[in-house]
């Protein structure tokens, strides 16, 4: 006969474990990282390139870690702002994982950093799904873009703490539909706020920085309707534990579920309630 | 398309959590939700890739999925959130709680009856791999020879 082996794991159980240990370990260094998720083109690099600069100007200690698929062209940008920065370079990978982050950071990551940003590659889809070990999610739209991004992309638009319009110097040459932009992220995101900046006029860039730090200074940040399910699944697989899997011992036979008195099982299974 | 490194996250837990088990898998289930961010036929597809010379080659795919739905707290409506979803109650304007519909999680895996090897050799009569001189040494905990092709293979969508 077959057997059967009841798992329950979350599939990203890995990745969610690797940012969970990423999140300690900048703790530990006083260390707030900002994960920045757009689409290519969206003005992401230009934007961060003030903040930095503005960051730097007024005594924050910040950072930045940038990803794409090739050309280190957006790392010589941004180091052009006087703050640290690295290029993690995913060789053809559509999106950054946790461990590869925390691979760039170990030894490098400079002493006393206050602020890590990390500009993910320039994508909506793939990103989404994985946990940096950031706290605040911020999710970038420009003008350029049309206003349906966000329906389009509720992923990324749903997950994100904040979310960021850029190029707001040209709203009106382009024809920007403010009204619809707002309603689409209200749709799939219910009360994030929204910040319209722009990198070339430097709107909106200060108010950016001040969000950050607030966060980082601990106000509580902006909880996406779509995070509160998914929360669930960092928890189940983050309780502490030095390897909290469940597939550790994982129980041949036709067991029921519900069966197991095992905790690795049951604390598994916590993700399902 | 991280369809791909999806898949090869499947793989990698499922041979971890099956490998004292020695037996090939016969199939595998994964719950899928609405809003997961996962294309099932995108995974499909790359589930056969990323199964490729590990113990999961050949499995069946069972993919079940999970329509998101979601609850205002406020007047208690509890409905689908469609696609793209809307998570603000339309009667009353209150966020709503998500119920169901970002799962993207691994069921349970069905083992083949035969064990691993004897697979491995299809018209042979289980003899052990190339260069089998340890076979009298009894049962060996870790299969010979696999743990290289899965490495590798789990590497791939990485490049």
């Amino acid at each position: 006969m077959c057997r059967t082996v009841d798992l329950h794991q979350a599939v990203l159980a890995k990745n969610d474990e690797n940012a969970l240990a990423l999140r300690g370990y900048l703790g530990d260094r006083g260390t707030v990282a900002v994960n920045l998720l757009s689409s290519p083109g969206s003005g992401k690099t230009a934007l961060l390139e003030r903040l930095l600069a503005r960051a730097v100007a007024g005594g924050t200690p910040a950072a930045a870690v940038t990803a794409d698929l090739a050309t280190e062209n957006d790392a010589t940008r941004l180091a052009r702002s006087g703050a640290p920065v690295r290029q993690i370079l995913t060789d053809g990978l559509c999106h950054l994982e946790a461990g590869m982050l925390q691979r760039r950071l170990e030894g490098w990551l400079p002493e006393g950093t206050r602020l890590l940003f990390v500009e993910n590659v320039g994508n909506l889809v793939c990103p989404a799904s994985y946990d940096l070990g950031e706290t605040l999610r911020i999710a970038l739209a420009s003008v350029t873009e049309g206003e349906d991004k966000p329906v389009k992309y509720p992923t990324a638009f749903g997950l994100a703490h904040l979310v960021v319009v850029t190029k707001t110097d040209i709203a009106d040459a382009v024809g920007f539909d403010r009204e619809a932009f707002l309603g689409g992220v209200r749709q799939v995101n219910p009360g994030v706020p929204v910040l319209e900046t722009s990198a070339r006029t430097g709107q909106g860039v200060d108010a950016l920085l001040a969000h950050v730090l607030r966060c980082a200074a601990g106000e509580e940040a902006h909880v996406p309707v779509l995070a509160r399910q998914h929360e669930r699944y960092l928890h189940s697989h983050g309780n502490g534990h030095e390897h909290p899997r469940a597939d550790v011992h994982p129980h041949p036979g036709a067991r029921q579920a519900g069966a197991g008195p095992g905790g690795e099982q049951e604390r598994a299974r916590g993700q399902e309630r | 398309m991280h369809e791909l490194s999806i898949a090869v996250a499947v793989v990698e837990q499922v041979e971890e959590a099956v490998r004292e088990q020695d037996r090939a898998v016969a199939s595998l289930t994964l719950r899928i939700g609405e809003l997961a961010g996962v294309v099932p036929e995108a995974l499909d597809f790359s589930f056969g890739l990323a199964t490729e010379g590990t113990a999961l080659a050949g499995a069946r795919l069972l993919i079940e999925t999970v329509g998101a739905r979601g609850r205002c707290e406020g007047c208690g409506r509890e409905t689908p959130t469609g696609m793209p979803p809307v998570l603000w109650c339309a009667g009353c304007g209150t966020p709503l709680t998500l119920l169901s519909g970002r799962e993207l999680e691994i069921v349970r895996v069905t083992l083949a009856d035969e064990p691993l090897d004897a697979r491995k050799t299809v018209d042979g009569k289980g003899v052990g791999p190339p260069g089998g001189k340890g076979a009298d040494d009894g049962p060996r905990p870790a299969p010979s020879g696999l743990p290289v092709r899965d490495e590798e293979a789990s590497h791939v969508p990485h490049r």
